[in-house]
């Protein structure tokens, strides 16, 4: 399969960016180098290129029983210019995807992820309704995410529309850049700042602007290493690494975005078999009491036991300590309660912390 | 990429650079490209002794932990302390600074298998 490039590909390989294959893109994975890019983006405002991610528009008259029907949050509870993190089920209750539903006046845009979109896609038109339209637009759109501190001031120098004015997960429509398009205050870093939805040939002009206007701040390029370094200290799920169709969200401890009496969905009764029986591992957190980095395969262990796995790990850029996430088996997924990464032949302390990690 | 004629390589992406019996050895420009950041570095003690081809300190990296092979046999007479605090000059600096260890060679004749600039160029493509 060739690999897709995103429309700003040149502009990445002029700035140093290192491209790796990446859910069938090319893509950076790093510009100046990973930690660096990390403490940026924790410190003042990065940049960062996702149009890898896959935009599903669900339009017509039914369009919202449609989206009520797939996930598992209440897009019904959702005000027009409003957002909400919700996720996919099969009927089993193993995740088809997490994803972010915008809710417009007469649509709702599904943001998905690059590697599952093919598969999301085709669930979606397997369980479509009638009086709905789904369309894949992800071929048009570019998305951006600006994040830090400093983002909101990077980009209001850029828009007549009051950026202070949009809350968290709300968004809306307007210029920025000379180009229409989606701003909404979202993330996947745990720092302030937006997600930028545009037509693809806007993509360089906006970009070259954004940089201008941040540079100020010292804004750089964030490739997806930092990316993932980034999410990991807030303890955000990534789909495939600590989440997939194998788990379910009430045991990746997403209980919060399943909304049992919103009605019926997809996987309604095989969650709720499965609260009412009671979970048998939780995702947890974990941070490392000496060095070691623990990596995705690692095993958990208590007492010389194996009680389960680590599905992400790194070490952290901002405290220097190996941080992860895993699933552990039922009882031992408490907040303090010590645990072993066995990292290679040896065994590591690391203590179980509640969310964010840093 | 940065591959300097005076110093010899091995397939595991090590250099090495030669000064009487002690050899010095290191990990490429690539290898530490290839890696990413390396957050930490495992090194043995003054005095431990390795074969060839032994694991004799493993590299920590963000994209990967890589072992460090030794390329001849040997005794190592010297470490790089400043790793331990600074394992980010790996990635600044992999053929000065960044050294990893110094070793006494028991056996020369293990350094014809090692490979000149070019045939390391040719290597990594």
């Amino acid at each position: 399969m060739a690999l897709k490039k995103t429309v700003l590909h040149d502009i990445h390989t002029q700035l140093g960016g290192r491209m790796v294959d990446f859910a069938g893109y090319h893509m950076p994975v790093q510009y100046s180098g990973m930690r660096a890019e990390h403490m940026r983006v924790r410190n003042t405002v990065g940049i960062f290129d996702v149009s890898h991610m896959g935009e599903i528009e669900i339009s017509g008259p039914k369009a919202i029983d449609m989206v009520q029907k797939i996930t598992v949050n209440d897009a019904a509870s959702l005000a027009v210019g409003q957002a909400q993190y919700t996720a996919m089920c099969y009927e089993n209750g193993g995740i088809v995807d997490d994803h972010l539903v915008y809710r417009f006046k007469d649509k709702f845009l599904l943001v998905v992820n690059a590697a599952n979109k093919d598969k999301d896609l085709q669930w979606i038109l397997k369980n479509k309704i009638h009086g709905c339209q789904v369309t894949d637009i992800s071929d048009q759109i570019t998305q951006l995410a600006v994040q830090g501190k400093d983002a909101e001031k990077t980009l209001q120098k850029l828009t007549e529309v009051d950026l202070n004015k949009i809350p968290f997960y709300w968004f809306t429509e307007g210029t920025l850049a000379g180009a229409s398009m989606i701003i909404s205050r979202t993330g996947y870093t745990g720092e302030p700042g937006f997600e930028l939805y545009f037509e693809n040939q806007n993509a360089e002009p906006v970009w070259k602007k954004i940089m201008e206007a941040g540079k100020e701040f010292d804004i750089e390029p964030i490739g997806l290493g930092a990316r993932d370094t980034l999410r990991l200290e807030k303890k955000m799920c990534l789909y495939g690494n600590d989440i997939d169709e194998t788990t379910n969200p009430l045991e990746a401890r997403l209980k919060w975005i399943v909304k049992f009496d919103k009605g019926d969905f997809i996987g309604r009764d095989a969650l709720l078999k499965i609260r009412e029986e009671g979970i048998n591992r939780s995702l947890i957190a974990f941070k490392m009491q000496e060095k070691g980095f623990p990596r995705q395969g690692y095993k958990i262990v208590k007492d010389g036991q194996e009680i389960g796995t680590v599905t992400s790990g790194t070490v952290s850029p901002v405290i220097n300590q190996g941080i992860g996430m895993g699933y552990v088996a039922k009882g031992f997924g408490k907040s303090g309660t010590i645990v072993q990464i066995q990292i290679r032949k040896q065994m590591t302390s690391a203590e179980i912390v509640k969310p964010p990690i840093v | 990429m940065n591959v300097p004629e005076e110093l010899k390589y091995t397939t595991d992406h090590e250099w090495t650079k030669m000064d009487g019996d002690i050899i010095t050895i290191g990990i490429t420009d690539y290898a530490q490209g290839e890696l990413g950041d390396v957050v930490y570095v495992d090194l043995p003690e003054v005095g431990d002794q390795f074969e060839k081809s032994d694991s004799f300190g493993t590299i920590e990296a963000v994209k990967a932990v890589a072992d460090l092979f030794c390329p001849v046999t040997g005794e190592i007479t010297e470490v790089n302390e400043t790793l331990a605090d600074k394992p980010e000059i790996v990635n600044q600096d992999p053929y000065g600074e960044g050294w990893m260890v110094k070793l006494k060679i028991s056996d020369k004749s293990e350094l014809d298998d090692l490979l000149d600039a070019s045939a390391y160029q040719k290597e990594i493509g």
